[in-house]
């Protein structure tokens, strides 16, 4: 069982079988079956079961490779609920990034790393944009 | 100016303490050589030949004269007293210890400063017009947008990891100071026939290894809609730029392939479900934004006495008249001039400025304009809201610290690189060049007579000297291990903005003023009455040039 980040804690995992885009696209039940993304890749077929897929993941082949960011911010935006789940290389200086844009969990490479990553999910606790966790920007709430 | 509230503070103060933490880990051996290298890099830091070089922004290069006294403190505690202001009209470090830049930052962050995404793979410093609220031919002050792209801009959470960087410049007047063409955005503000104003929006400009001029992909952005329409372009940008090769990593390369119809297409698409979404701009975040640009506190001075008090002092002092004839431009407030401070005095490396100098300047913002500083994309400084009646004492006071070189525009005026004495990118030395022109070309009646001259100089391909868009530009090439230049002919950096056409095969560093000087003399031969070198190259081509040099 892997060992990950989620909803800010560190679990272990029993989620469902994952499945590649192009098996995904295979199954008649495909909206009911997780799914990994891989950069360059479209989401636009997750778009038309974005209200049952239970789980979506997300690869970084590096962490230097930013798709993933708006892979993430565009499922949360057409209305994903479900979990959606950052795997790969990407590292932990880009938690804040990352939950921002709508991941909910957290897969290392290295699950030894956890416990010392987990305290950059708050780096930051005042950001300027809208964003998944904070869909009103900061220009809309200075006054409130 | 704006000025930091308690939000903005704690977003620096919080990345300060973001990147302390970092850097003890990567010190510790926690993180790796090239996980780290993005991390410093968006805070500034490059580590160069011979020490880290550290880059702060000046957000679209406005400076108080608390933060000019902070940067002079620092270039003394933590460098070698003098820091170099760079073409995004930031400010460069060159020799901090990297141990030492968390602290560095820390008190940057004091006077409301940082070095945040001046460097990696992610939008950078936007940029504009050092003349901005003060010039003649200005139809609305760009700052306050420039102010509104800062913040969403930094930190943005979708944008950290593009495939490569990203530059934004804001233009709001007749002329283009802020060279918008050849930026990855360029925006201008036009007004419609309604008589709103909005954005013209230009795209995939840029220098570099292939330099190309911004296309227009909206002839009007409604101002409400700036923020999404950024937005939508860098989605575009961020999951269809290539990145296969950082070469061609840039937005220009993506405009290209997939041709400006399709890619304006492409952001339509992006901006539809975003549009009129969280992130239109309110009435009143504009408004708050404006607030912060408003007149100082101007005098109301009588034009004709105030210019007929100066008349009789340049009468007196032909080399003070000289200085306001090419270091002062004219001011939209009756009685007050713009003054550019010259970091361009011969036998200095263009665009540095010491300790004592900077301290100098904050004295003499405080006392003569409203305590405010700008830098400049040509590497130099201004002084924007100085009253005419009091030039005169400043002028005495900036010619004894060496600040008075009257060569604003001209000739020995050049941009320039840190080249390869400091950058560790650099294919070939920049400062000796300049410095051996400068050298070359004292006589300022020759340069005063040649007229308005772009000299640009890179020392690599990544062209941070500008040299595409210089009348003339410089490149500095690596052939075989050796430094070698290529000259180009025909750059601009206006609204009519052009890439310069090279000459022909480069040439050694000691021939460099003697290749001036043939391309100087040519122009000279060939120019009808007062002529500016552009339009005499833009009328005979550059064959007459190529037969002189090559002769």
């Amino acid at each position: 069982m892997p060992r990950l980040i989620k909803n800010g804690a560190i679990v272990e995992d029993h989620g469902p079988e994952v499945l590649d885009l192009e098996q995904w696209l295979e199954r008649e039940d495909r909206g009911n079956r997780a799914v990994v993304l891989e950069p360059g890749e479209s989401l636009a077929p997750l778009l038309e079961h974005i209200d049952e897929i239970p789980l979506v993941l997300v690869n970084f082949p590096t962490f230097m490779d930013g798709r993933g960011f708006s892979y993430a911010r565009e499922l949360r935006e057409r209305g994903y609920k479900g979990e959606l789940r950052a795997v790969g290389h990407f590292i932990r200086d880009q938690l804040t990034y990352l939950s921002r844009c709508g991941f909910d969990a957290f897969q290392f490479e290295d699950e030894t790393e956890l416990e010392a990553a987990l305290p950059s999910l708050a780096d930051f606790s005042e950001y300027y944009q809208a964003s998944i966790n904070q869909p009103q920007p900061l220009f809309r709430r200075r006054d409130a | 100016m704006y000025v930091y509230d308690e939000y903005d503070q704690k977003i620096v103060d919080e990345r300060v303490a973001q990147f302390r933490d970092q850097t003890r880990r990567y010190l510790d051996g926690q993180i790796t050589e090239q996980e780290f290298l993005p991390l410093r890099l968006q805070n500034g830091l490059y580590v160069q030949r011979l020490a880290p070089m550290l880059r702060v922004a000046v957000p679209y290069g406005l400076l108080n004269s608390r933060q000019l006294r902070k940067v002079a403190q620092l270039s003394r505690d933590y460098d070698k007293g003098y820091v170099h202001i760079s073409t995004r009209q930031n400010i460069q470090f060159n020799w901090p210890q990297l141990a030492e830049v968390p602290d560095l930052l820390a008190e940057l962050a004091s006077v409301e400063m940082h070095a945040i995404q001046t460097s990696g793979n992610c939008i950078r410093n936007t940029t504009t017009d050092q003349f901005a609220g003060v010039a003649v031919d200005e139809l609305e002050d760009p700052r306050p947008w420039c102010e509104i792209i800062r913040q969403w801009s930094t930190l943005h959470p979708e944008f950290a990891f593009l495939p490569r960087k990203f530059k934004i410049a804001v233009c709001g007047s007749e002329e283009d100071r802020a060279a918008i063409y050849a930026h990855d955005i360029g925006l201008e503000l036009v007004r419609n026939e309604a008589g709103s104003t909005g954005f013209k929006v230009m795209v995939g400009g840029g220098l570099g290894r292939t330099p190309v001029i911004g296309a227009e992909i909206c002839p009007f952005l409604e101002t409400q809609h700036l923020l999404t329409y950024l937005e939508a372009i860098l989605r575009v940008y961020n999951q269809h730029g290539r990145r296969d090769n950082k070469y061609k990593a840039r937005i220009k390369i993506l405009v290209k392939a997939m041709g400006v119809e399709a890619f304006r297409a492409a952001v339509e698409r992006e901006w539809a479900p975003i549009k009129d979404g969280a992130s239109t701009l309110t009435d009143a975040e504009i408004e708050r934004a404006r607030s912060f640009f408003t007149s100082p506190d101007y005098r109301e001075l009588d034009a004709r006495a105030a210019a007929a008090a100066l008349a009789e002092k340049t009468s007196a002092d032909p080399i003070f008249a000289n200085w306001v004839t090419r270091n002062t431009v004219e001011h939209r407030v009756a009685g007050y001039r713009i003054v550019n401070i010259s970091l361009k005095a011969t036998g200095f490396a263009p665009g540095d400025i010491s300790d004592a100098q900077l301290e100098l300047l904050a004295d003499l913002a405080d006392r003569y304009s409203f305590g405010e500083v700008r830098s400049t994309h040509q590497q130099n400084l201004v002084l924007a809201d100085v009253e005419q009646e009091t030039l005169y004492e400043l002028w005495q006071v900036l010619q004894k610290a060496g600040l008075a070189t009257a060569n604003i525009g001209y000739l020995t005026d050049m941009i320039c690189c840190p080249g390869g004495d400091f950058c560790s990118l650099a294919n070939a030395k920049s400062i000796p060049v300049a410095e051996a022109i400068q050298a070359r070309f004292n006589d300022m009646d020759y340069v005063y007579d040649l007229g308005p001259l772009e000299l640009n100089i890179s020392g690599c391909m990544n062209a941070c000297g500008h040299h595409h868009i210089g009348h003339i530009g410089v490149l500095g090439v690596d052939k075989k291990g050796q430094e070698f230049y290529q000259v180009s002919l025909g750059g601009s950096q206006g609204k009519d903005a052009s890439i310069g056409k090279i000459l022909g095969p480069s040439f050694k560093q000691d021939d460099m003023p003697d290749v001036l000087e043939k391309l100087l003399s040519t122009f000279v031969d060939l120019r009808q009455e007062d002529e500016a070198f552009i339009d005499t190259y833009r009328r005979v081509g550059i064959d007459p040039f190529k037969e002189r040099v090559y002769a």
